[in-house]
């Protein structure tokens, strides 16, 4: 499940936050400290996951930390998704 | 001894001409920021002094000397020249915080143009007003934004040139489009200085409008005298500081305090441009043993949730004072800085038709945590009766915030919109837009807006111009956009929507409109939620009723609903 949902995570982002010809994005790529995504954004971004995998990211655990690469994003949704059983 | 001393003092034998007298301007000289912030400090025989550091996401680092940001800023100010742009002619800035931001800034001033930044987040719709209104000539940008430009071309005949900073030399450049690179120019060691006088139109900051599209905010080359001396003042800042000012210089604070006062006063200053983390602020205060730290109360309250252990991790003993600017600064937030770094976030508070700070908390001055502060010296503020237009005579009530028009970097007017400019004014005073109290000791206390603007993490939001864009959007038949409160950002936006027949709710629908005006607008427009609803509330001329739907929001009272169109 790991590499698809890096996969999902990684194209969504790719075509909902980054221009036509920018730099490809890698799984490590720093998303929030980068700048390419913003923590206004973050809640959009939160949202896809959150309809996706039917999941609720309370606030908390939504930090900019969080979500700072697609790997990391990948680990935080695998935890909830787990806990959804 | 703070720079201010005695604030009562500083009142009762208060005059413009202390800021004029340390700049050496006498009325009738020429006034050119672009040369007061490089040019002047070098004079001084401070010119290996360093003016910028500045570090990228990636960790590139550049450090920039007062001599070289004078050579920065003439290089562009001739390539600016070289491609025809004149004085007068508007300039946009339309990039990340990278140091061809700040240098194009003061070289675009030195030329006698007008420096026109803005967001780089604005999506192409929010891009295309802002432009088009000022009728832009040139702009200066980065390969990763340039298609946001593009998109647009066609309908601005005004752009003559967009300049990339970054092109690698390899995608070809399009349509009007020239490369420009400052490591790769020769230094232009000398550059007729554009002989700007006091009322030169200088920088055109846009703003939201209540009703109509965001209004450009003209301020001139006088607007110096305030930046300065409100920074030396409410700021304290002081030659040997190390300064680090939080704002995108998108916004006017992070030119106001992001570039010009802190150049004319000769500081070295900091840049970090990169999202935001508590860690990777502290390292940087930590790293760049920062001295004076001017933020805005989103970031303090993301500060404060990150918790009080992080900031264990890192010695900040470098810090000597803390200031705030964007919205009220909460008293939580106040309490908490004096008790994790020793001394409290002094609130400030201004507007981009301001210029700079006019009522704020000063060193040596008592904060009470959740107050604006009183006047700056020479800015006479009061507190107006909505109904009268006149100033209160007891203490205590809540009315329009209002100020005499008469300091230096007060705007001068809207652009191509003198209309609008003239309905800011009533009986004499300059109406802010927001609400306040002013207690018995002349502290003023925020307590709103007094329009339906939304002040989110210190930005303003037009409801319309988020309406606007609804529209466009295919499900949505109608929409009323108003604030809800937050706990980070004091307010974000949220829609109520209608939708067309053959459209049904649904979390898919809900991310693709808030997807769709992100990036239309901005991420700070997008709806950080939207209900869907059968109806919106209207008087019965048809009028949507916002208020109704803010007061929801925000538990209010929800008034007089006598206009109110019957189901």
């Amino acid at each position: 499940m790991a590499d698809e949902l890096k996969d999902i995570v990684l194209n969504y982002v790719t075509k909902e936050y980054l221009e036509d010809d920018s730099e490809p994005l890698t799984y490590e790529t720093p998303l929030i400290s980068g700048g390419i995504v913003d923590s206004f954004s973050m809640v959009s971004l939160k949202r896809f996951l959150e309809n996706k995998y039917g999941i609720a990211i309370p606030d908390d655990e939504a930090t900019p930390e969080a979500f700072d690469s697609v790997n990391k994003i990948v680990s935080l949704v695998q935890r909830f998704v787990a806990k959804k059983g | 001894m703070s720079n201010i001393g005695p604030y009562d003092e500083r009142v009762k034998n208060f005059s413009w001409t202390i800021a004029e007298k340390e700049l050496g301007y006498k009325p009738g000289d020429v006034i050119n920021i672009g040369w007061y912030c490089t040019d002047r400090i070098c004079e001084q025989g401070k010119g290996s002094k360093v003016a910028l550091h500045w570090e990228g996401h990636t960790g590139v680092e550049k450090t920039y000397t007062y001599n070289d940001i004078r050579l920065a800023s003439n290089t562009i100010g001739a390539f600016l020249r070289g491609l025809g742009v004149k004085d007068g002619e508007r300039v946009c800035l339309f990039m990340d915080k990278i140091p061809e931001l700040y240098l194009g800034f003061l070289g675009i001033l030195k030329i006698g143009a007008i420096a026109q930044p803005l967001f780089s987040a604005f999506g192409d719709e929010s891009l295309f007003v802002r432009l088009s209104n000022a009728e832009t000539s040139a702009v200066i940008t980065q390969k990763k934004h340039a298609p946001k430009v593009r998109k647009i071309l066609e309908k601005l005949p005004h752009i003559r040139h967009i300049i990339i900073v970054d092109h690698d030399g390899v995608a070809p450049l399009k349509d009007r489009e020239v490369a420009f690179s400052l490591q790769k120019s020769v230094p232009v060691e000398h550059l007729d200085i554009h002989p700007t006088k006091a009322e030169s139109a200088s920088v055109l900051h846009y703003t939201s409008g209540t009703t109509g599209m965001p209004k450009g905010v003209q301020h001139v080359h006088y607007s110096l005298i305030s930046q300065y001396l409100t920074a030396k003042w409410a700021l304290d800042l002081r030659e040997d500081d190390i300064y680090w000012c939080t704002a995108d210089p998108g916004w006017v604070t992070g030119t106001s305090y992001g570039i010009i006062a802190p150049f004319a006063i000769g500081v070295t200053q900091c840049v970090l441009d990169a999202g935001f983390s508590a860690e990777a602020w502290y390292k940087w205060i930590e790293k760049r043993r920062v001295t004076m730290w001017y933020s805005a109360p989103t970031a303090i309250r993301s500060l404060m949730k990150a918790g009080d252990e992080i900031v264990k991790k890192f010695d900040l003993s470098s810090l000597r004072h803390l200031a705030s600017v964007g919205e009220p600064l909460n008293s939580e937030a106040v309490v908490w800085s004096q008790k994790v770094f020793g001394m409290p976030f002094y609130d400030t508070y201004w507007q981009t038709e301001t210029g700079s700070i006019v009522i704020g908390n000063y060193p040596g001055m008592e904060v009470r945590p959740g107050s604006m502060g009183k006047p700056f010296p020479g800015i006479t503020g009061t507190v107006l009766d909505p109904v009268k237009s006149e100033p209160y005579a007891a203490h205590g009530r809540i009315g329009l915030v209002a100020l005499k028009f008469d300091w230096p970097s007060r705007m001068r007017t809207y652009w191509n919109n003198e209309e609008a400019f003239q309905k800011k004014f009533r009986n004499g005073w300059y109406i802010t837009g927001d609400r306040s109290k002013i207690d018995k000791d002349g502290y003023f206390w925020f307590a709103g807006r007094d329009d339906d603007i939304i002040n989110t993490a210190g930005h303003l939001v037009s409801p319309f111009e988020v309406e606007s864009a609804l529209l466009e959007h295919p499900a949505v038949a109608e929409s009323a956009v108003v604030s809800k409160p937050d706990p980070i950002n004091l307010e974000v936006v949220k829609a109520f929507v209608t939708l067309k027949p053959g459209f049904t709710a649904s979390k898919d629908l809900d991310l693709e409109i808030m997807n769709f005006i992100r990036k239309k607008l901005s991420p700070l427009a997008m709806p950080q939620e939207i209900e869907f609803v059968p109806s919106l509330p209207k008087t019965r001329s048809g009028k949507i009723m916002r208020r109704i739907l803010h007061a929801k929001e925000w538990g209010e009272e929800i008034g007089d609903t006598s206009t109110l169109e019957n189901d």
